[in-house]
């Protein structure tokens, strides 16, 4: 049914497309693949400020609560494994972004710009992207002293003062994780209180190199070519005043990338796309979605993967029933 | 030139760097760094591709921290593109190969 999918020519019509290669798809390509469905896993772009192949862990330092590393393991190590696993069983892999999918048409149709790949069935598990401060001098100090990755730039930070921003695990543990190249790091939050787990919580307060700015936001960034402070305002009174930080951390939530399936899947408010519950089918029979695109609830890498295992077999069940496999 | 990606140390740098014939992309990168380990295989086949038109060299920062702080490397991956011994272009944060290959094009000679 599938014909020849050994090589990458468009015209070969697939069993299954994974579009998004965090925890979620490389499981479910692992899954996927075992089950001799040959998936085409079209993994993402590069990229350190936005979404990217490997997803949010890319980003991240030490992993200490997926099962199966009582030691931890580095967060792009953790998914270098997921990936070498998913091509040992075959999955074919695209270092590309996806531009444009058409779920009208059977097969189904997903682009990468002017390369058309068609699929009897589709997963979607692209994820979220980190949320940025969204001031103006960010973008032009992103390299400069502004950055959403300790684990990548922590080392340039040896001895300086520097914040992090955010409240949540994330922003925890990469202040957690800075104090060893900073001598001072500050959390700016804009509650009075952490939303982190308690034990986040309790290693940074025990931390000396770490401080607490509660009750405040970011509202400027300051220098040309560097970053030489942040502006910080008290979210009740208004008042200002300026951290000489050299080095500014943003970790302040996530948004999902759902962009490419607006008006075709069916997405909440707040821009998740909504499964049927206790399952992966959207709306369009035959499109599957998993991990954080479709979780705004739990966002952990294994219940990212725990659905991607989920929308293999669904797959796989629904292109047995549909005779596609 | 050959096809073959350059590892470049404090010691090698400017001697490499000088003696370019055609643009020089230096990728600083380290071990513990995820979005480097995305680009690693791009430029790789970069390396490949350009051979004759364009060296792809990388340095570590970790064993190298010198080079990097006197190019203010302050975030990884950056890719600095030299030519004539100098740095034209600053490109910093991973990007996929199509970017790379555009952001590349000004420095190569003109196809025929």
């Amino acid at each position: 049914m599938s014909g020849d999918t050994s090589t990458q020519s468009p015209s070969v019509v697939r069993n299954l497309i994974i579009i998004g290669s965090g925890p979620a798809g490389l499981t479910a390509a692992i899954y996927a693949a075992r089950a001799s469905l040959e998936p085409l896993m079209i993994e993402g772009e590069p990229s350190s400020t936005s979404d990217q192949p490997g997803g949010q862990l890319m980003l991240t330092t030490e992993v200490e609560n997926f099962p199966g590393f009582p030691e931890g393991i580095m967060g792009p190590e953790l998914m270098m494994n997921f990936r070498a696993q998913a091509e040992r069983f075959g999955t074919e892999f695209i270092t590309e972004k996806v531009t444009e999918v058409d779920f009208d048409q059977r097969p189904f149709l997903v682009k990468v710009r002017d390369q058309e790949y068609r699929a009897h069935s589709v997963i979607v598990s692209t994820g979220a992207r980190s949320l940025w401060l969204g001031l103006e001098a960010e973008q032009r100090l992103i390299g400069h002293g502004v950055s959403s990755c300790a684990t990548c730039d922590g080392f340039f930070f040896r001895g300086h003062h520097i914040a992090v921003v955010g409240g949540g695990d994330s922003a925890i543990e990469e202040a957690t994780f800075l104090t060893k190249f900073a001598d001072k790091v500050t959390i700016i939050h804009r509650r009075g209180e952490l939303r982190a787990s308690k034990i986040m919580q309790d290693r940074a307060h025990a931390n000396p190199k770490i401080e607490f700015l509660w009750h405040h936001t970011v509202t400027d960034l300051l220098g040309q070519d560097s970053l030489e402070g942040a502006v910080v305002t008290h979210v009740e009174t208004g008042e200002s005043q300026t951290l000489p930080v050299t080095g500014l951390f943003v970790a302040i939530g996530h948004q999902p990338n759902t962009d490419l399936f607006k008006g075709i899947l069916d997405m909440a408010d707040t821009g998740y796309l909504v499964t049927q519950p206790g399952s992966t089918f959207t709306n369009i029979p035959g499109v599957f979605a998993c991990g954080d695109v479709q979780d705004h609830t739990y966002r952990q890498a294994i219940t990212a993967a725990g659905s991607g295992c989920m929308a293999a077999i669904d797959a796989e069940r629904w292109l047995e029933a549909n005779a596609h496999a | 030139m050959a096809g073959d990606l350059v590892n470049l140390t404090t010691s090698t740098f400017d001697e490499v760097i000088g003696a370019a014939d055609g643009p020089v992309v230096v990728d600083f990168w380290a071990e513990w760094c995820g979005p480097c380990k995305m680009i690693a295989p791009i430029l790789n086949e970069m390396a490949t591709e350009l051979s004759g038109q364009a060296t792809i060299a990388k340095l570590n920062v970790d064993e190298h921290p010198e080079i990097a702080m006197r190019f203010n490397v302050m975030s990884i991956p950056t890719l600095l593109v030299f030519n004539n011994g100098d740095v034209q272009k600053r490109l910093v944060g991973a990007k996929g190969k199509a970017q790379l290959m555009q952001e590349l094009d000004e420095f190569l000679p003109s196809a025929p």
